[in-house]
């Protein structure tokens, strides 16, 4: 089912799930306020159908989960960041197409 | 005739285009929209909308935008996520160049790219970009609870907005460059009445300062003075600029700051080509007028299309 393949992400997981993954992970952080985060929502879904076994695609909903974003500096969303090793290959912020976000996607996988 | 992928491409999803979209695909042309991002275009960002008649008790951008794209779905509108870089018009075939290098060819074009927040162009505003500067309250104002924040402009967006800001910051100040407001009276009204904004009339924020996010702004007045406040956000509404990157601008007829000419049934000067929303050059940008000129543009381009054949 749509969305089956979305990792919805805590504070608490985040660390062992991302930061110590052998996978690379893309996070989107988001919130259910958020008019862009909405409509991201079905490519995030896509990207996690297509993507499985080789990026770990999750969502971090920032207003239950105020520590991690803090500790990236977040103040906008969507924020969508791209962790390889416990580090950040790549970063954006805004409704970007499903294309765009592919293209960030090579870069691990 | 010369053989083409599509009778009609329509470039951007905003209303301009997805209206476009649901009158070309109801007529049953063979059409596609293009959109760069996701379908929506700069509604998307809107909070909350209360001058879109039909809904008597306003709607949010997304909700808005949610039911146009889904309107257009029901007469099968086909819709495509690609970034157009290129458009070649010097044939009597249009067509568009993806960045992934996919060429797509139509005979006529309606072109929706739509507009983008200005930027004010100051020390700091690119480098705190999402860390303290915003362009998109209804994204980012849930960060700024308790804090105090800056709006910088006069018009509509900005005055709505900081109304919006004050439900999270614990006070808002809005700066602007005249000493009178350019917003909607019953915007100004409610901005007035508001305790928690402030207002700094006849000046301009000239940089953003702050270690790893916005701490603080510099700001002159008109007779020159400086003065420093302390904010941990900036909102920057000014107004807009058009999407014109990937537009012939010069073959198509644009105005000083770039935007789209057309004359009243959306026509650039080259035929076969409508442009339509925010991307043409007029005084009014409003959703309900780029709805209708995305009527408009479809109406036009299905003329041009049965003058072809």
């Amino acid at each position: 089912m749509a969305g089956d393949n979305v990792k919805h992400l805590t504070d608490a997981e985040f660390e062992e799930y991302v930061l110590k993954s052998d996978l690379p992970s893309l996070v989107d952080f988001w919130a259910p306020w958020c008019g862009p985060c909405k409509a991201i929502g079905p490519v995030i879904e896509e990207l996690a159908d297509e993507y499985v076994g080789k990026v770990q695609i999750t969502k971090m909903n920032v207003d239950d989960n105020p520590t991690t974003p803090g500790k990236y500096s977040i103040r906008a969303i969507p924020t969508l960041i791209l962790f390889k090793g416990g580090e950040i290959i790549d970063q954006v912020t805004g409704a970007v197409g499903k294309t765009q976000l592919i293209a960030m996607l090579k870069k691990v996988a | 005739m010369a053989k083409t992928d599509y009778q009609l491409i329509i470039l951007g999803g905003g209303p301009a285009g997805l209206t476009a979209g649901l009158y070309a695909a109801r007529d049953r042309l063979k059409v596609l929209l293009v959109e760069k991002g996701v379908v929506g275009g700069q509604v998307l960002v809107t909070d909350w909308i209360d001058n879109y008649p039909g809904f008597p008790e306003g709607v949010t951008g997304s909700e808005l935008v949610e039911k146009m794209a889904a309107q257009a779905a029901r007469f099968e509108l086909e819709t495509k996520n690609g970034n157009v870089v290129k458009i070649n018009l010097t044939d009597e075939i249009k067509k568009l160049i993806l960045e992934s290098g996919e060429e797509l060819t139509c005979q006529a074009l309606i072109i929706c790219t739509g507009a983008r927040p200005n930027k004010l162009g100051i020390a700091g505003e690119d480098e705190f970009t999402g860390k303290g500067v915003s362009y998109c309250a209804t994204c980012d104002g849930p960060f700024y609870r308790d804090q105090e924040i800056l709006v910088v402009g006069g018009g509509d967006t900005a005055i709505q907005e900081a109304e919006f800001l004050t439900k999270f910051a614990r006070k808002v100040t809005v700066v602007h460059r005249r000493d009178t407001l350019r917003a909607t009276k019953i915007l100004q009204e409610k901005a007035f009445a508001n305790e928690r904004i402030d207002f700094i009339w006849n000046s301009n924020v000239v940089a953003i300062e702050g270690e790893k996010e916005v701490e603080r702004v510099k700001l002159r007045n008109i007779d020159g003075e400086e003065k420093e406040i302390a904010a941990s956000g900036v909102f920057i509404l000014i107004g807009t600029i058009p999407n014109n990157e990937m537009l012939p601008l010069e073959k198509l007829g644009a105005d000083e700051y770039g935007f789209i000419k057309t004359d009243d049934d959306m026509r650039t000067k080259v035929p076969g080509v409508m442009a339509a929303g925010d991307i043409r050059s007029k005084t009014v940008r409003q959703i309900i007028n780029g709805a209708g000129e995305g009527a408009v543009a479809a109406i036009a381009s299905e003329h041009y299309l049965s003058g072809l054949n």
